[in-house]
């Protein structure tokens, strides 16, 4: 266990109950996220990916290994934690602010409700959504409910961000949106990362680190590096080192989804 | 609401109520066979004294079999909700039970109760109008997707947190479509128990001694109040669901 981990996932595993006996669906899982850190995961369809994010969560307790948060074993759900699915599972009666506010009503939080507000008020300016704080999600776009979603699962400053495939739903050029308002946010409200996607482009631009998961069960088959070489921009995805890089995990699928040997 | 809100449905009911005149008229029929809208008015200046205290009678034990319908059907959709064992337990029974037409309960009760001519009344207007609410509220609370579950648990909610904050208030448009088909259950129970118990009371009694005075026009009278009364009392769930449940409407 490295000491500077602030998620740290060590040797997991877990199998859920089903009809015909016990489905492992993670056997030896090894993540390791850094303060400030954010790491991808990318792996085959069904491979424990989200199972994963439910065990940061402490939604989920491992049959074996650890989780640990700050050195920390999570053994329940702790307050610091900020989630955001691909479905945006806004309240539909609440406007976007109350929405956003939502988390608030739950932890222990040492602001008061103007200056929840005001957080609030802030983090939606930052996506975009200065306007808009009045509306109700029926009235927003797919794209702009994600950013509120965004905003909720910050709101309450948590140290752990989990994303679930948050962008899996939207067209290629809002996801491109998405993911340049993902680096203003990280800019201005730093935080822990573990994001769970599909798009292998998504991981290498988002991420500082990309791990492959291999098929179900599911154990670390390869990490790669994306070293921080300051703001990144769409026109990075486009230069030889991206295309080798995302060939490399394109590989790194295949083999995960047993195509190809390793 | 607009003035057009407001005309539509009352220019809709002018011409119901024209056509049917022009029908009987037409037809030539006799107001035992069919009594026209002309013929209610001296029924109604006859026996307005009695449509206004037996109108109330039937309102108010509607109302309370349908109160104590929404307090039974929440509570058991809500078991039923939550638990997968009671789910899987208590369908049967319930769909059995709703299975068995009331019209065949209600002599049973009648008998059981034999005098209690209110306690039947609402019994009946309760057993037949509570079915749906526990359905849909059940419905509501079992389909709701994991992940608001999820934001709300890993946040360290309690689950009485995530029925206060998330399954009540999007459970409740399907309890209102709900209680929509349950008010006019309700009436149905009400008046099948006024008409069979002997000296009952309420608009199913009226129409009953309409019936045995062979008294047309009071009897269709009867339906009519009984029609009035049923809209009255949807547009008051409406209306309760305008505030509670507006949200859910995105014609607006």
């Amino acid at each position: 266990m490295t000491m500077d981990s602030l998620i740290d996932i060590a040797g997991v595993r877990h199998s859920y109950r089903t009809a015909s006996g016990p489905l492992p669906v993670l056997d030896g899982l090894d993540v390791q996220v850094p303060e400030g850190g954010f790491v991808a995961v990318v792996g085959p369809s069904g491979c424990g990916k989200s199972t994963l994010t439910r065990l940061v969560a402490g939604l989920l307790i491992p049959d074996a290994g650890e989780v640990r948060v700050h050195g920390k074993r999570v053994t329940a759900p702790r307050s610091n934690v900020g989630m955001a699915f691909q479905n945006p599972v806004l309240l539909e009666w609440r406007t976007i602010l109350q929405n956003v506010m939502l988390p608030l009503e739950i932890v222990p939080t040492k602001l008061s409700r103007a200056q929840g507000e005001e957080r609030a008020r802030k983090l939606l300016a930052l996506v975009g959504l200065e306007g808009f704080e009045g509306k109700k999600p029926s009235e927003l776009s797919g794209g702009m409910k994600q950013r509120a979603s965004l905003c909720r699962a910050l709101i309450h400053q948590p140290e752990v961000l989990i994303l679930d495939e948050p962008f899996g739903a939207l067209d290629a050029f809002t996801r491109e949106d998405l993911w340049q308002i993902m680096h203003r946010v990280k800019a201005e409200e730093p935080f822990t990362g573990v994001l769970i996607t599909h798009d292998l482009r998504e991981s290498i631009f988002l991420a500082y680190q990309v791990v492959v998961l291999s098929g179900r069960p599911a154990r670390t088959q390869f990490v790669m590096d994306i070293p921080d070489t300051g703001l990144r921009t769409l026109e990075d995805l486009y230069t030889p080192i991206a295309a080798e890089r995302l060939n490399i995990l394109r590989h790194q699928i295949e083999v995960a989804q047993g195509r190809v040997a390793a | 609401m607009k003035a057009r809100q407001v005309l539509v449905p009352l220019a809709a009911v002018a011409l119901f109520l024209i056509a049917w005149e022009a029908l009987v008229w037409v037809m030539g029929w006799p107001n035992y066979k069919m009594a026209s809208p002309t013929d209610l008015i001296p029924a109604y200046e006859r026996y307005w004294s009695l449509f206004l205290t037996m109108g109330w009678q039937t309102l108010w034990r509607t109302v309370l079999g349908l109160m104590l319908a929404v307090i039974f059907g929440v509570a058991l959709g809500m078991v039923m909700g939550f638990s997968r064992t009671m789910r899987d337990a208590l369908y049967p029974l319930l769909v059995g039970f709703n299975a068995v037409p009331k019209a065949t309960v209600v002599p049973i009760v009648a008998l059981m109760f034999v005098g209690w001519h209110d306690f039947n009344t609402v019994l009946i207007a309760f057993m037949i109008s509570f079915f749906p609410i526990a359905v849909s509220v059940s419905i509501g609370l079992s389909t709701l997707e994991p992940e608001y579950r999820d934001i709300l648990r890993s946040l360290g909610a309690s689950q009485a947190t995530i029925f206060w904050k998330i399954a009540l208030p999007k459970t409740l448009p399907e309890f209102f479509g709900a209680l929509k088909v349950s008010v006019t259950l309700a009436f149905i129970g009400t008046n099948l128990m006024e008409i069979v118990s002997p000296h009952g009371r309420g608009l199913g009694a009226l129409f009953d001694s309409g019936k045995t005075n062979s008294d047309y026009p009071l009897m269709f009278a009867v339906l009519i109040a009984l029609a009035v009364l049923g809209i009255v009392l949807y547009y008051i769930v409406v209306a309760l669901e305008r505030v509670f449940a507006g949200w859910a409407d995105r014609t607006a």
